[in-house]
């Protein structure tokens, strides 16, 4: 048996919302080069709904196709769905991960909770 | 098509082993213990086999025995020396920091067990200098174990010099040359070695069989308990077809070691050439005093893990130190023992040649992992934070 599924492996040879997005409503960065995984999410905001999501990620193959898999998960949706976002569900999505690298996933869920956070903290700065 | 590059890892059979075996499948399949004439046909084969792998290390066929492979062979080793150590009331051992873990988990269990062990640290180039184990051995010290040539980036240790000390101290010296026999001239007496282990499926032999040389007066204990094969120090029925695979393997590999190791140097070094000119990237281990077939780079910004899959998609199998591949947290304790922070050793790549590959394996190769760099760094949040200065490169 493969380390992963198909359905990991197509989002790490083609991942969706590799970038940046100038003048992000939220960021958040999570994981450092000690553990081997960081990933950035970047996140467009208008209206509670998260018009945009891009990432980058430094990581192995179940990190960058779990920030593939969640900014696809979260685009579109209220930022109340986002934020509910787990990483158990990332990793369904995904088609599973292979136990030990489900550490690898809840970087993504992470990430965007933590971009989460910047927005609403840019928001009450703002008032 | 597939281009393979991680013979550190295994390599494929040569022909000759692979036809040294099929009789010893197949018609010859007697017991060497047994008294018949199929028995001592076998147990024939088995001497056969004994004196030819005795001959390439440089030692007499009784001076061998015959193990599951490299990992049994460094356990029996270890073990076998620390008992005998205990029973004088000497219970400390010298070690390496990169030892293959079939030496580093062995020294584990018997510092549990109340022995202390010296783990010397290794230079940035990948080199354990003499003096160090010169300094490190004191009165209680039973065992000196550093390995030949280092399995990630294949550094080869100066090993007649340690043996040339252990034995002027009085202290038995075991040498894992796993990565070493069938590549690297070895001779044990010339080079003072008392234990050596190897593994026949590193040098082009099958999987499962490696062989514990331990010069006479340096007293084994048995791992595996029972019959009195092996002159009671290693158990159960010989598997004769290995056996002699691994002879053939052995005698072929030892035939052209010049000869192989000039060819696969020429074609690590336009390896070696072409990855350097990655900006940002770093050989590990040193240039020169390393196996012929070992390249091993970190790539600064990025994850070994990942570059291993791309490159698997373009047909090419190697192998990274990162912690994503090992299933632990840690990148491989070799580049942090070399002085790799982990920020680097988790972009590591290891590939390793054999006689197989071709120049334009190489070329393509090199084309792949550049581009395959690129494209990881082009996502990578922490090449970005690199690029814009906001971070310091630690490979310049
Ligand atoms: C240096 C070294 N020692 C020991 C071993 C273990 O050998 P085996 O796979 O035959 O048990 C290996 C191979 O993985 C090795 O590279
Ligand atoms: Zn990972």
């Amino acid at each position: 048996m493969a380390l992963y599924s198909e359905k990991v492996m197509e989002h790490f040879r083609h991942p969706r919302n590799v970038g940046v997005i100038e003048n992000a409503d939220g960021i958040g960065e999570v994981g450092n080069a000690k553990c081997g995984d960081i990933m950035k999410i970047y996140l467009k905001i208008e209206d509670g709904i998260i018009e945009d999501a891009k990432f980058e990620t430094f990581g192995c193959a179940s990190a960058i196709a779990s920030s593939s898999m969640a900014t696809e998960l979260i685009k579109g949706k209220p930022v109340s769905e986002a934020s509910a976002l787990t990483n158990k569900a990332v990793a369904e999505a995904l088609d599973g991960l292979p136990a030990h690298k489900v550490h690898c996933s809840v970087l993504a869920e992470e990430a965007i909770k933590k971009a989460l956070q910047d927005y609403y903290g840019k928001l009450s700065e703002g008032v | 098509m597939r281009i393979y590059l991680d013979n550190a890892a295994t390599t494929k059979m040569s022909r000759t082993a692979v036809d040294a075996m099929l009789p010893y499948l197949d018609t010859v399949y007697g017991n060497p213990s047994s008294l018949h004439s199929a028995g001592q046909e076998a147990a024939e084969a088995l001497d056969n086999a004994r004196e030819r792998i005795a001959k390439c290390l440089g030692c007499p066929g009784k001076e061998i025995i015959f193990t599951s492979g490299g990992s049994e062979a460094d356990n029996q080793a270890i073990l076998s020396a620390a008992r005998a150590g205990a029973r004088k009331g000497k219970k400390h051992i010298i070690t390496t920091a990169f030892e293959h873990h079939a030496v580093l988990h062995t020294l584990k269990k018997l510092e549990r067990e109340g022995f202390e062990v010296t783990l010397l640290g290794v230079h940035e180039d990948g080199i354990v200098l003499p003096e160090q184990v010169d300094d490190a051995i004191r009165e209680d010290t039973c065992l000196v174990t550093v390995m030949y040539a280092n399995n990630e980036i294949g550094t080869i240790q100066p090993i007649k010099a340690i043996g040339g000390i252990c034995r002027d101290r009085g202290v038995t010296f075991h040498t894992d040359a796993v990565q070493a026999a069938g590549h690297l001239h070895i001779d044990v007496k010339e080079q003072n070695i008392d234990m050596l282990s190897l593994s026949a499926h590193k040098f082009h032999g099958p999987k499962g069989i490696g062989a514990l040389y331990a010069r006479k007066g340096i007293s084994l204990e048995a791992l595996i308990e029972g019959g009195a094969q092996e002159r009671g120090k290693r158990a159960g029925t010989e598997n004769i077809p290995a056996i002699m695979g691994m002879a053939a393997a052995l005698e072929e590999a030892c035939g052209s070691i010049d000869e192989n190791a000039r060819k696969l140097s020429a074609l690590r070094d336009k390896l070696i050439e072409g990855l350097s000119e990655i900006p940002h990237s770093i050989l590990n281990g040193d240039a020169f005093r390393r196996l012929p077939g070992n390249v091993n780079f970190c790539f600064e910004g990025i994850e070994g893990e990942s570059l291993l899959l791309l490159l698997d998609d373009k047909g090419i199998c190697a192998s990274s130190g990162s912690a994503c591949t090992s299933g632990s947290l840690d990148p491989s304790h070799v580049l942090l023992a070399i002085g790799r922070v982990h920020d680097i050793a988790h972009g590591s790549l290891r590939l390793t040649l054999s006689e197989e590959n071709t120049e334009e394996e190489i070329a393509y190769t090199v084309r792949a992992v550049k581009e395959a760099v690129e494209y990881l760094r082009g996502m990578s949040p922490v090449w970005r934070a690199l690029i814009s200065g906001e971070q310091e490169f630690i490979i310049k």
